[in-house]
């Protein structure tokens, strides 16, 4: 059985070379289903933290457990088997293949798992489906809009049915109305029970999810609401305004119950 | 909780392998084309060398099938002094004595010269030499004759003369009814030869006949070669009785040769000339490699935001390396194939201009698919290792 959070970092650190403490102590708790956004200034220390969950590096101290497994007691290999089974990113550059279209690029998410090629492909069509792309499985990144580049990405990160999708600022390059698209499939996902969490320095994209994690200088300074609540409206901004305009009447419960506070032994 | 088997990553069939490093090369199209030109000139240089040098062996064999390994010479030695030996005048007559010996003949060097005037100088010889000869010889050496006719019973008696193709050429005769010069008077050229691959020396002879070479140019009588042609199984055993036979007295002063054995030596060996091309071909093979190795490591420093991608995805650092060496393998490997086909086209052209039959040895292919395999795996696995050690993080950082 898996243990109760997807996610668990104690006292988690992180030093780059240079004596750059990017990470200062991080307790972080994420049980299956919530939707949450880790906000915090630039060079907070956010992307760190991501990396640490999506175990792309290992901390200089503390423990992770990703899906219940302690990464620090799992080889190079078993780390790529996790991230392979477990977790699905997207990334502000979407990191889409050039000149390959866009179901080849959701099915190469797909490559890593031992599924065989005809069924990454019927997977692909179908998470490309998923995020409103059932008409472009055709095209190649350059004749799709950014919000779309974004989706299909998106759908790559999802087509595995990862239980932990990661999106590092996933509408950093967007404008509102391409943003507020990639936003209303990363809810559909959640809505159907992916945990989802979300950096960015958008507060307004973090107030919009149900759980907000503020990052200050290598430290969680706050982390209010339920990330199994539902996240609010999106209404398209019309382009001159925020990435995406949230709407008060819809937040979560209000629940304000602080769990984790970064930075204490 | 730990080590659970869940966590065992999933094989890359070698099908996805390859898709995977053919997509590599087809995204940069013109660099894997130059880059495998490289490769393709080096493994087409060296196809073409011993595709070349393999035609002209399998031509020199050939001939030697069709001009038999059965014809043995017999010519003097040197005596126990180290003079000029003398065949027996009757040699001839004695070889035509052993059994499976079914034609023999002789040729004896006349002591004069031949030339197109009678103004031109004695010491001026043209390297052409004047030969009695039996008229059996065309039969014995399997010769032909090009224009007119060879010697019989009325014209070996006459001042008549037949020109070893080679000879003809020297003399600038191409055609027969004109007369040469020859010990001091006029002799009418009644045949010139086609060239006798077995018999160089019989190329560069003006042959007449041997009662007229004793009567008209002073020749002795002693043969100075005696060719035969026995059964092909009964070879060796003439080969060993030839020399007591010709001269019972001094068989330490007779020489038995097979002419054969010369055009077998020269077919076996491959010529310096040859050596020396290969080696060309081997160092534009290696200038090639050097092509693939930079392409591939040029290819992992661009593309590293594509290797953290695939980290993230669940490649593992096993897969990443797989996937550019497979890359350099396939685009060693198009070289490969392109220098093949080019090194078989360009053997063919040559051996069809010459004459050749075009051949190519496959032990060729086998070699350039291995040299090939060996140079994109040697160019592939410092840029694969690169790429697989590079941090998933820092890869996708980068720009
Ligand atoms: N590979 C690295 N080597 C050294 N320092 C690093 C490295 N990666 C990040 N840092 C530093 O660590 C700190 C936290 O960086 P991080 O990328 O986590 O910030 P962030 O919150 O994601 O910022 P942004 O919103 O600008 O993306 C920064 O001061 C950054 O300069
Ligand atoms: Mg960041």
């Amino acid at each position: 059985m898996n243990a109760p959070y997807v996610v668990a970092l104690h006292a988690v650190t992180k030093v780059y070379a240079g004596q750059v403490h990017a990470l200062r102590g991080v307790d972080l708790t994420v049980a299956g289903g919530e939707l949450l956004a880790i906000v915090g200034p630039s060079g907070s220390g956010k992307s760190t933290m991501l990396h640490m969950i999506g175990t792309l590096d290992r901390p200089t101290s503390g423990t992770v457990r990703i899906d219940g497994y302690d990464i620090a007691e799992l080889s190079d290999r078993e780390l790529s088997a996790l991230r392979g089974r477990t977790l699905g990113f997207v990334f502000q550059q979407f990191h889409l293949a050039p000149g390959v279209s866009a179901l080849d690029n959701v099915a190469e998410g797909l490559l890593y798992t031992g599924i065989p090629r005809r069924e990454r492909r019927e997977r692909a069509a179908a998470a490309l489906e998923r995020v409103g792309l059932g008409h472009r499985l055709a095209h190649r990144p350059h004749q799709l809009s950014g919000g779309e580049q974004q989706r299909v990405a998106v759908a790559r990160a999802v087509a595995g049915d990862p239980p932990l999708l990661l999106a590092d600022e996933p509408t950093g390059n967007l404008d509102s109305g391409a943003g507020a698209e990639v936003l209303g499939v990363l809810r559909d996902l959640h809505a159907s029970g992916t945990t989802i969490a979300i950096i960015t320095h958008d507060v307004e994209i973090a107030d919009w999810c149900p759980r907000q994690v503020r990052v200050r200088d290598g430290r969680i300074v706050a982390d209010h609401g339920d990330g199994a609540g539902r996240p609010a409206e999106i209404t398209k901004g019309t382009g001159s305004g925020p990435p995406a305009e949230i709407t008060e009447e819809a937040r979560p419960d209000g629940r304000t119950e602080i769990t984790t506070k970064g930075g204490r032994a | 909780m730990t080590r659970d088997q869940r966590l065992r990553p999933s094989r890359l069939g070698p099908s996805d392998v390859l898709r995977v490093g053919a997509a590599g090369l087809r995204a940069r199209p013109t660099r894997v084309i130059l880059s495998a030109l490289g490769i393709a000139i080096g493994i087409a240089t060296m196809v073409a060398v011993i595709g070349i040098s393999s035609s002209s062996r399998e031509q020199l064999l050939r001939q030697l099938d069709r001009l038999g390994t059965n014809l043995l010479t017999v010519s003097p030695g040197r005596t126990l002094f180290g003079e000029q030996a003398e065949l027996p005048a009757i040699a001839l007559d004695m070889v035509k004595r052993i059994g499976p010996i079914h034609t023999a003949s002789a040729t004896g060097t006349a002591d004069t010269g031949v030339r197109r005037t009678d103004r031109i100088p004695e010491a001026v010889t043209g390297g052409i030499s004047v030969q009695a000869a039996t008229t059996e010889l065309l039969t014995t050496l399997e010769g032909r004759v090009a224009k007119g006719t060879w010697l019989n019973a009325a014209t070996e008696r006459q001042a008549a003369v037949v020109l070893g193709s080679e000879a003809a050429t020297r003399l600038g005769i191409t055609r027969v009814g004109v007369r040469v010069w020859m010990g001091g008077r006029w002799f009418t050229v009644i045949g010139i030869l086609e060239p006798m691959p077995l018999a160089p020396e019989i190329e560069r002879s003006a042959l007449v006949g041997f009662p007229v070479a004793e009567k008209l140019l002073g020749f002795g009588g002693h043969p100075t070669t005696i060719y035969e042609r026995s059964r092909e199984e009964a070879v060796e055993a003439v080969r060993a009785v030839l020399p007591r036979t010709v001269n019972p007295e001094n068989p330490n002063e007779v020489e038995v040769s097979r002419p054969s054995d010369a055009l077998a030596a020269r077919a076996a060996a491959a010529s310096a000339f040859t050596n020396l091309l290969l080696g060309l071909g081997a160092v534009a093979l290696l200038v090639g490699g050097v092509g693939v190795a930079n392409t591939m490591v040029i290819s992992v420093l661009e593309r590293r935001r594509e290797i953290g991608l695939r980290r993230s995805l669940g490649a593992t650092r096993g897969q990443v390396r797989i996937q550019f060496l497979a890359e350099s393998l396939l685009l060693s490997a198009l070289g490969g194939l392109v220098g093949s086909v080019l090194g078989a086209l360009a053997t063919t052209a040559y051996a069809l201009s010459r004459d050749w039959p075009p051949v190519v040895p496959s032990w060729a292919f086998g070699g350039a698919s291995a040299a090939t395999l060996v140079i994109g795996t040697i160019a592939g696995i410092y840029p694969a290792m690169r790429a697989a050690r590079l941090s998933p993080t820092v890869a996708l950082a980068a720009q």
